[in-house]
């Protein structure tokens, strides 16, 4: 089994990608299908600062390897996906965590593990990444607001990560919440959603084989704008289940409500499971804009990934377990 | 002078967050998602001018600035055109003009009902706007241009409606909106007071 007391960090520190299979960002910088446009994208000059936060991150990603279920579609430019977030902790415009979430710190990092398991505590961000190797899984991404991204992310399998905390038989939910700490974070000043920000996920789908604990993307450490120094990548459901920023993680018997089950209940559920069949009240839901692209594309069910988890639904009305 | 240069200078000021809408696209300055800034500029410009126009009014009264007045028309002509660009940013970038999708959109979403429902009423105000409509109309032409205070106000619903979490800028607009009513209504009142003095003088 895992030792998780005291362990030293255990992440070779290789550094460099090199010659290995996974995304060196350089190489997918794309431009947009839609804009032939002569003139340099403006930005371009600012990709470089863009990645400045995660300086402070202590972690390196040692070799990564390619995982599995990756798409083969064309990945989201490196530079939307660093300046196009929803992370309210920061602003609620999607350029506002690009422009302040270098406030947050991101060394020294743990995550307290507490609830229904048999190794609850503190754990440093090392003690929690020594054991996993680093995938590169290229997911797609889709936002409820009927966008959607191709991502890179670098991480490993929750699965992996709860086994060793030993979840009892009483774990039935997992709940996720991020970092509480107005300093840090200005857009919690004002309450707009009940931080912290939480969320959670049927122990089922915690445990299935595409869940992901992320801590890196497009070759490269998580920049903070994109919830350093660890954060979950549940690919068939909206993109606000995939909590960013982790500092705890409870395991319980009862369903979690979720900060945005909590602002509107009639309009994000637990499960927000991506389904062009379910209409939110101002989203329809049907298709969806990939960030990149000019026409809107039709959007999938499970977000295309049925195939691995349309079984743990069946038998659910989606309709009601929205 | 001064009359001769203030229509071509709010003229020009009116197309100008247009011309910088249609510039910052072709620049590729909109960022990741530009159709969705172009639906966003073209609504909050929209719901400006909206509000700008009832401003003239009580400028007048207040300062006793006629030049609001003389412009007055044409700022709510650009209300219009702003909300049309807006209407087929939606149409066309948004939907590609598939209609069975738009219907459910207008029947099932109540931001867009009530947005919809505000373009429809400001349709009529927009075609008679002019001089000949103003005197075929009589009197009618200015209950019917009392209009000018529901779109607006259906705007804001719309704005509230579509917002996700944080109400802040539907709000700031709602109270500017509630400001100009409520000077409305006071002038509404006083006026009616005045009328019944003189009604009892004579
Ligand atoms: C006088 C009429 C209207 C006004 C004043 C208005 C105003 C606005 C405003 C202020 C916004 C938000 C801008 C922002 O988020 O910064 C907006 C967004 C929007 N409006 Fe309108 N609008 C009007 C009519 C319409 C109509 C007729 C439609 C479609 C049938 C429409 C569809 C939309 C859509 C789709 C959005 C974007 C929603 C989103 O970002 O999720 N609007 N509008």
């Amino acid at each position: 089994m895992w030792n998780l007391e005291g362990n030293t960090v255990l992440i070779k520190k290789s550094g460099e990608l090199g010659e290995s299979d996974v995304t060196p960002y350089e190489i997918y910088r794309q431009r947009r299908t839609f804009l032939q446009s002569g003139i340099a994208v403006a930005g371009a000059a600012l990709t470089g600062s863009l990645w400045a936060p995660a300086a402070s991150a202590a972690i390196s990603l040692g070799d990564v390897r390619p995982g599995p279920f990756s798409t083969d579609e064309a990945k989201t430019d490196r530079k939307d996906i660093l300046t196009y977030n929803n992370f309210y902790e920061f602003g609620v415009s999607k350029s506002d965590p690009a422009k302040h979430a270098h406030r947050m710190k991101t060394d020294p990092w743990s995550v307290d593990v507490i609830g229904e398991c048999a190794k609850p505590g503190t754990y440093t961000l090392e003690d929690i990444l020594a054991p996993h190797a680093m995938e590169e899984r290229i997911y797609r991404l889709r936002c409820v607001e009927g966008w959607s991204m191709v991502i890179p992310w670098i991480g490993f399998p929750l699965a992996d990560l709860i086994k060793r905390f030993e979840p009892g038989s009483k774990a039935k939910y997992v709940e996720f919440e991020t970092l509480y700490d107005k300093k840090q974070m200005p857009g919690q000043r004002r309450r707009i959603l009940d931080w912290p920000y939480r969320e959670g996920l049927r122990m089922d789908e915690a445990m299935n084989p595409l869940t992901l604990m992320a801590v890196g993307l497009y070759g490269k450490v998580l920049p903070n704008q994109n919830g350093a120094p660890l954060r979950l990548v549940v690919p068939w459901k909206y993109g606000f289940k995939s909590i960013k920023s982790i500092v705890k993680i409870r395991f319980r018997e009862t369903q979690p409500t979720s900060s945005w089950m909590e602002a509107g209940p009639r309009e994000y559920g637990f499960y927000s499971n991506v389904n062009p069949n379910v209409p939110h009240p101002r989203w329809s839901q049907k298709r969806e804009r990939r960030i990149g692209e000019f026409r809107k594309r039709k959007t999938l069910m499970f977000n295309g990934y049925s195939e691995q988890v349309a079984a743990m639904y069946a038998g659910m009305d989606l309709k009601k377990f929205f | 002078m001064q009359k001769h240069f203030l229509k071509p200078l709010v003229f020009i000021s009116g197309l100008l967050p247009a011309v910088i809408l249609a510039w910052q696209f072709y620049a590729d300055r909109l960022g990741a998602n530009p159709i969705d800034e172009i639906t966003d500029g073209t609504g909050t410009w929209t719901l400006r001018f909206l509000l700008i126009t009832l401003m003239a009014t009580p400028l007048k009264r207040l300062f006793g600035w006629g030049w609001p007045l003389h412009v007055r028309r044409m700022l709510g002509l650009f209300a219009f055109f702003y909300a049309t660009l807006h209407l087929f940013t939606y149409l066309w970038l948004d939907q590609f003009f598939d209609w069975g999708e738009i219907g459910t959109d207008i029947l099932k979403r109540p931001f867009i009902t009530v947005g919809m429902l505000a373009f429809v009423l400001l349709l009529p105000l927009a075609m008679t706007s002019t001089r000949a409509m103003m005197r075929r109309l009589g009197r009618n032409w200015k209950a019917l241009h009392q209009l000018a205070y529901v779109v607006p106000l259906l705007g804001v619903l719309h704005y509230w409606w579509l917002v996700k979490a944080d109400v802040r800028e539907p709000l700031v607009y709602g109270v500017v909106l509630i400001v100009l009513l409520a000077f409305r209504v006071r002038r509404g009142k006083v006026a009616v007071r005045t009328a019944a003095r003189d009604r009892c003088a004579s």
